[in-house]
């Protein structure tokens, strides 16, 4: 009975990571699409269109130029950190998925199956220890190029994903504070029909949203990029797929990262009228990609329309306004938490 | 200096009030104006000419590739006269006369014809003045455009590329820029 079960689960969970894997790295492809034909409708161009009908290949057209390109690997360079960080990076980008609760548990053969790889009880200090790893793909991969370009861009990629770290973990607490609870499915879970955690932490919110623009590397925060000076940054130096996989993280990361703000701040899969049963578990579901889509949306719409922050205006940023407000947003949260529920 | 168009903005260095230094305001603003494009371009579209399927057609008067016209009785009309190569800012336009021979009255409408006539493709600048100059309105510009090539030398265009076929479907109607320099030339009312 009890290996019975423990098969069971395995396969449960084996099917469960590879769709996720497959999903994940569907949606990071076509956001670049999408990211393309968003510029260009924002910038009345038409966009790609020459690879299938309105360039629904062109993913795949990428990856294949990705493969055939030289793999050009620079003299100085630190060998194996060189081949490594594209990897560490996409592989610690791919991680941080495992604790989202995509949908509500669906009856499958008669047991119970969570939308979830992993329901783990600290699920938000596992994304934030994961998003904090990230830091070292961009490192170590801007360091080994030994080129001062890609060392600069890391230096400063590292500085400003520690710095908005910080900020990004206060506006969490408050959540924290307010649920009570670390765990991504409870914290969804609370979140029934429309009461959702954006309600009582609007300025948390914020913060988050600005803190995760700067994690995923994203405009108006894309020190670590930086095409304009610092000739394309901590991946100057990388070709073939191994610049692919750094471009591809980034797109798994920003997947990610909505996914999250989805979770903690917009009820997840929730929506009102959500009823248990099947269909509802696959409403629940859609609901939770549809708010994820929209978010990734929202980014490229800032980063079609912003320009980049200057560093020293992004540090003082960071640690000026964004981490004290998020202190105060905590010492408001904890107020009101004591207040109301005692 | 005086504005030519009342948009122009000094720009100051002052310091920035509370509600500049949130940027939000500033953010929601450049964002709906990007959201306007967007939206306008999901329903309009973009107003882009896809070009190799779609081609902007050229206007009626376009300057392009020259001919040298014949008569209605197929006989070339340039008389190497000279006047379009004095004419030509350019000095794009070379030729060598030579006298009409008997029996060469069904080629040549003038006793004197060009035997030689060249343009240099990549000297000229389409300005259209050479059509001016003719007296015998031999010359004229088209709406061909003239083709890309590797080689500088390709781009002198003798007799054979710019005399139009004496077959009439090859012959190359100018009537279009003829009526337009006759309005151009015509005395004010
Ligand atoms: S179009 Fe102008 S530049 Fe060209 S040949 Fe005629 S006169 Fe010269
Ligand atoms: S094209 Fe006209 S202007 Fe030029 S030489 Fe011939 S007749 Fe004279």
């Amino acid at each position: 009975m009890f290996l019975l079960f423990t098969t069971a689960l395995l396969l449960e969970k084996s099917i469960l990571v590879l769709a996720l894997f497959t999903v994940t790295l569907g949606v990071a492809a076509y956001a670049t699409l999408a990211e393309r034909k968003v510029a260009a409708a924002m910038q009345d161009r038409v966009g790609p269109n020459r690879t299938g009908p309105f360039g629904l290949l062109q993913p795949i057209a990428d990856g294949v130029k990705f493969f055939m390109k030289e793999d050009f690997m620079p003299n100085s360079a630190e060998r194996w950190l060189y081949i490594l960080a594209p990897g560490a990076f996409m592989f610690v980008a791919c991680m941080t998925s495992a604790v989202i609760p995509w949908g509500t548990e669906l009856t499958l053969f008669g047991r119970p199956v969570a939308l979830q790889v992993a329901d783990l009880n600290i699920g938000i200090l596992y994304i934030l220890g994961f998003t904090s790893l990230g830091v070292y793909g961009v490192m170590v991969g801007g360091w080994a190029s030994n080129n001062k370009y890609s060392l600069y861009s890391a230096i400063r990629a590292s500085a400003q994903m520690i710095s908005y770290e910080l900020a990004m973990g206060l506006a969490l607490i408050a959540v924290v504070m307010l649920t009570g609870t670390l765990s991504l499915r409870e914290m969804a879970e609370q979140q029934a029909g429309l009461n959702w955690n954006v309600w009582y932490q609007p300025l948390g919110f914020l913060i988050f949203f600005v803190c995760a623009l700067a994690e995923c590397n994203r405009a108006p925060f894309d020190m670590a990029e930086c095409e304009t000076e610092l000739i394309g940054g901590y991946h100057t130096e990388y070709s073939s797929m191994k610049l692919g996989f750094f471009l591809f993280a980034e797109y798994i990361n920003m997947f990610i990262a909505c996914a999250v703000i989805a979770v903690v701040y917009f009820g997840g899969y929730n929506f009102p009228g959500l009823d248990p049963s099947w269909l509802g578990g696959l409403m629940g579901l859609v609901v939770m990609l549809a708010k994820t889509f929209f978010f990734i949306f929202v980014f490229m719409w800032i980063r079609w329309t912003l320009p980049r922050f200057r560093y020293d205006q992004l540090m003082q940023l960071g640690w000026k306004t964004l981490v004290p407000l998020a202190m105060v947003n905590m010492l408001l949260t904890g107020t009101f938490v004591l207040v109301f529920e005692s | 200096m005086q504005s030519l168009t009342n948009r122009s903005k000094v720009v100051v260095n002052k310091e920035m009030s509370f509600g500049e230094r949130l940027y939000l305001p500033a953010v929601f603003q450049g964002m709906w104006i990007t959201l306007k494009h967007f939206v306008r371009a999901l329903i309009k579209g973009p107003n882009t000419v896809r070009y190799p399927e779609e081609k902007r057609s050229f206007a009626p008067i376009w300057r392009g590739w020259h001919v040298l016209k014949r008569d209605e009785e197929g006989r070339e009309r340039c008389t190497a006269c000279g006047l379009c190569a004095v004419a030509c800012p350019a000095e794009a336009i070379t030729m060598v006369a030579a006298e009409r021979q008997q029996g060469e009255e069904h080629l040549y409408r003038e006793e004197k014809y060009a035997a030689v006539y060249e343009i240099n493709m990549l000297r000229c600048i389409f300005c259209g003045l050479c059509e001016e100059a003719c007296p015998k309105e031999a010359i004229f510009l088209t709406d061909r455009i003239v083709p890309a090539d590797y080689v500088r030398q390709n781009f002198i265009f003798g007799k054979e590329l710019l005399v139009e076929g004496i077959e009439p479907d090859k012959r190359i109607d100018v009537s279009k820029r003829q009526k337009h320099l006759t309005e151009k030339q015509a005395p004010p009312a």
